[in-house]
């Protein structure tokens, strides 16, 4: 009898674990989204956008504090994180790019300014913990025995909807298109009308906007905001991004299921203290079998 | 027009600059001896010679990368994992085993070198930003390892009282300037390792491997084997510096070796300016002692440390000191031999 009782537990935890897992997984996905976006384009790891997450979530905190009411905050953080994205790009990159330097510029270039984007944000929000409204906390719902938060539903839902109109975006819309034609060769883009730096800088916003919709999200789901919270979630995102294959949106949200579900596994059985490494265990295992990730395509490189 | 001729300047200045350091080889070798090992007696505080250590010990580091990054374009993101690695061991065989420093620090190292190894495995199918990636994730795994391994390691508390180095009965401690001079000792001993090893074959096979992968192979260099071998010589000097670290500091934990201390790294090989020895120096120099120099800043440094690396990287990628020698090409000693050879025996023949 008891033996049943412990199994149905285990069952019950391991089903529990999986929810939160996926919840996770898709606010990882968006912000894994930024990365791929701008790795697809630009083949570079931009390490501000852990930064950028921190800053959309402390703006949507700013905001809040002023009595805006919770959706305009939102909102707010959603158009000034893509303008910071933007700026970063023009302020930092483009004229690197328009110099033709090497790539290790440009990523020493984005490590500067993840520098700067946190330090202020240490200024100005001081470096302890604040508490951040959960805001959209409807209390549990009950499948049978599995107890959901309703926060959890809520992450999940809004970045489906997010993840889906962003691909629609990148398929369906002439700005995706453009995209996708800078992706595969900048120059012959360049050459046929784009602009390709005007396409670049709509990247850089939709990974912004993205990932102050995650910032939002996971700081509702922790109830906790700090300047240095971009840190780890940034490095995980982007092991997610990795894994799935950079530079390919659906890869980016397998990756982030695979990262956020593997983290609450390893944090429920392992101890909390495995949770952050897990997802780079799994990364170096995929990256050796499978050197461009899950779905990631080929370079193939001409002699 | 008047750029070129500005670019003709500068090139000419640094022109100059080095056959003025070439002419005066000796005596500038010599001063920069003497105030190298007079600094201790100039009146610094305690705090000032902690950076100048500090500031050696981030010198060998970037040296150490620079090997990997600067002469074979291999970028690594988790040199503080090789750091952490070589610190731990270190302290642990002279805390558990009363190793000598010196054995302990060789033992760091060597383990250093084969987790090097042990990472350049996937150098042999990876890229390019899929190795950085790599790097960054064993650095990570690394420090889990450091924190989940309670019994060896101690966690997240750390190992405390790590013995200070005692060499000829004489302990070297801050206060007598032991460790400096042992910095000292080590940062000469890696310049003098790095010097030979670019000026020899393997050397010239790094850099090779770094101008062109293709090219090299086609040349006949087995890239995968050098490529290996880069790492684990970086990781190795990696190691030894973390072996000394800890014998300095005396206390070791997990999150002294976070992703910030691998970034700080690269950014000082490519501040000082990658592929060049002097640049390391000047580069961990002014990192290290920026923070330092400008506490009136208060809060506002760390954002002044970013902007420094942002604004480098738009107005002199190369680095500080990363100029291309301006002076005719030294040839090997051998070389030269044979070819004085060949002028006679030519001057023989036209005279018959």
């Amino acid at each position: 009898m008891s033996g049943i009782l412990t199994r149905n537990c285990v069952a019950t935890v391991i089903i529990q674990q999986l929810f939160n897992g996926l919840a996770l997984g898709m606010a990882y996905a968006l912000i894994a989204v930024g990365y791929s976006l701008v790795f697809g384009i630009l083949r570079l790891i931009n390490f501000s956008h852990g930064a950028v997450y921190a800053f959309s979530a402390h703006i949507a905190l700013l905001f809040v504090g002023l009595n805006f009411g919770i959706i305009p905050a939102i909102i707010l953080s959603i158009v000034l994180t893509g303008i910071l994205g933007v700026l970063i790009d023009k302020t930092a990159l483009e004229p690197l790019r328009m110099n033709n330097s090497i790539p290790m510029a440009s990523l020493i270039t984005t490590i500067g300014m993840s520098n700067i984007i946190q330090n202020l944000l240490m200024i100005f929000f001081n470096t302890e913990r604040k508490s951040f409204p959960a805001f959209f906390d409807f209390g549990m719902i009950k499948f049978g025995s599995v107890q959901v938060n309703s926060t959890q539903v809520v992450m999940f839902v809004v970045s489906l909807i997010l993840l889906v109109f962003l691909t629609l975006i990148i398929n369906k819309t002439k700005l995706g298109l453009a995209m996708r034609a800078t992706e595969q060769n900048s120059k012959a883009a360049s050459l046929m009308g784009i602009n390709t730096n005007f396409v670049i800088s709509a990247t850089f916003f939709l990974g912004g906007a993205s990932a102050a919709i995650a910032g939002v999200l996971i700081s509702g789901y922790y109830q906790i905001v700090y300047p240095g919270m971009g840190f780890m979630v940034g490095l995980k995102a982007f092991a997610a991004a990795v894994l799935g294959g950079i530079g390919v949106l659906y890869g980016s949200v397998v990756g982030g299921l695979v990262v956020g579900v593997s983290e609450s596994y390893a944090a429920t059985f392992m101890g909390s203290s495995y949770r952050d490494s897990v997802a780079f265990i799994i990364l170096i295992l995929v990256l050796i079998i499978r050197p461009t990730g899950l779905f990631g395509k080929k370079d193939i490189k001409k002699v | 027009m008047d750029k070129n001729l500005e670019k003709g300047k500068s090139k000419n200045f640094i022109l100059i600059l080095e056959s003025f350091i070439e002419k005066y080889k000796v005596p500038i070798a010599g001063v920069s001896a003497l105030i190298l090992l007079g600094l201790p007696f100039m009146g610094f505080s305690q705090y000032i010679m902690r950076i100048f250590i500090m500031i050696g010990i981030y010198s060998m580091l970037a040296l150490g990368l620079n090997i990997l990054t600067g002469y074979t374009g291999l970028v690594s993101l988790g040199h503080a994992g090789f750091y952490a690695i070589g610190a731990y061991t270190a302290s642990l065989l002279s805390l558990k085993l009363g190793a000598n420093f010196l054995v302990a620090a060789i033992g760091g190292a060597v383990l250093a070198a084969i987790c090097g190894l042990l990472v350049s495995l996937p150098t042999l199918r990876l890229k390019g930003t899929y190795l950085s990636i790599v790097t960054l994730g064993f650095g990570e795994i690394v420090k889990m390892i450091l924190i989940n391994w309670d019994k060896v390691t101690n966690g997240t508390l750390g190992l405390k009282n790590i013995p200070r180095p005692s060499m000829f009965g004489l302990k070297l401690t801050l206060v007598n300037n032991g460790m400096y001079y042992l910095m000292l000792v080590l940062v000469a001993l890696i310049t003098l390792l790095c010097t030979l090893l670019i000026k020899s074959k393997i050397g010239r096979a790094f850099m090779s491997i770094k101008e062109d992968e293709l090219a090299a192979i086609m040349m006949g260099i087995k890239t995968t084997r050098y490529k290996a071998l880069a790492f684990v010589i970086s990781a190795f000097i990696t190691g030894i510096t973390g072996a000394f670290y800890a014998s300095m500091i005396g206390f070791i934990e997990p999150n002294s070796f976070t992703f910030d201390i691998s970034t700080l790294i690269i950014s000082i090989v490519i501040f000082g300016g990658m592929g060049t020895i002097r640049g390391m120096f000047l580069g961990s120099a002014i990192l290290i002692a920026f923070p330092e120099v400008f506490r009136f800043l208060m809060d506002y440094r760390f954002v002044v440390y970013g902007l420094v690396l942002v604004l480098m990287m738009r107005f002199r990628p190369q680095g500080m000191l990363g100029w291309k020698s301006q002076m005719p090409y030294k040839l090997p000693k051998l070389v030269k031999e044979s070819l004085k050879k060949n002028n006679k025996d030519n001057l023989k023949t036209q005279q018959i």
